[in-house]
């Protein structure tokens, strides 16, 4: 029986630079870019779509992404959105959070112990929407 | 009396680069040590409203990008349709200093608080230089 093969999904941060959460939505992206499923997901840079950078446009119209936002801006998922990129799921920090009130993070620079565990839950979000897509 | 705007400073932040790390941990410091610079996440010209796009307009900026593409001066460029006063890339301060090349991109290791330590120092210049201009 031949395995079937996943495509390669996309992870976009908004990594805002204004607050923690911020930093999580970086943090938890390269939780699972580079230890958890470093053979089916890659990132790129959220502001080469912003400059609608050709290349990043095409790659995201062409492979799955699933955006990872900090605020109710939604930088991440906005800019997938406007460019018709392939947006398979959306993750909120702001949920990871309403989910785990105990858990308090801590600045942009050092999201600390409660920081890395809101990452680790929302990598493991991000995993599970990979999971139930595939 | 005439306010006087604060600087800009614009940090590209890139995900995909070790570059983008020291971008974003370098203006991150910056902004904490000063009151007189402001920030805006560079995605918002996209996915912001015109306050977010005219945010060049309003502060005279200083851009920190990671590599060659330049995606946080380009964006000054194109939503606010002004030039930064300066624009800085990691990856040219980097090249000058061949040892201080950044290897992770997920986090800053203790060899390359060299490379954002003379980051900050290029950019506390470039703020000295726009503010004289800017009297």
């Amino acid at each position: 029986m031949s395995e079937k093969k996943r495509s390669k999904y996309i992870i976009i941060p908004c990594s805002g630079i204004g607050k923690a959460l911020g930093t999580i939505t970086r943090r938890a992206t390269y939780i699972v870019t580079e230890e958890l499923l470093p053979n089916d997901t890659d990132s790129i840079c959220l502001p080469l779509l912003t400059i609608e950078d050709e290349e990043t446009v095409q790659k995201i119209r062409q492979t799955p992404c699933i955006t990872v936002d900090g605020c109710v801006a939604q930088c991440a998922k906005k800019n997938v959105e406007h460019h018709q990129g392939k947006l398979k799921g959306e993750i909120k920090i702001l949920d990871v959070i309403k989910e785990n009130p105990k858990l308090k993070p801590g600045n942009v620079l050092d999201i600390g112990p409660d920081g890395e565990k809101l990452a680790r839950k929302t990598a493991e979000k991000i995993v599970k929407i990979i999971g139930d897509k595939s | 009396m005439k306010i006087k705007p604060k600087i800009g400073l614009i940090s590209c932040s890139g995900e995909g680069l070790p570059e983008g790390m020291i971008s974003r941990v370098a203006t991150r410091r910056i902004l904490e040590e000063r009151d007189d610079v402001v920030t805006i996440c560079l995605p918002l010209f996209l996915a912001g409203g015109q306050e977010e796009r005219d945010f060049a307009k309003d502060n005279p900026c200083i851009t920190v990008d990671g590599c060659g593409k330049m995606c946080a001066a380009k964006g000054v460029q194109m939503y606010g349709k002004v030039h930064p006063k300066s624009s800085i890339v990691i990856s040219d301060i980097a090249e000058k200093h061949e040892h201080l090349k950044p290897k992770s991109k997920s986090r800053i290791e203790s060899q390359d608080e060299k490379l954002v330590e003379e980051t900050m120092k290029r950019i506390t210049e470039e703020i000295g230089r726009v503010e004289e201009e800017e009297e």
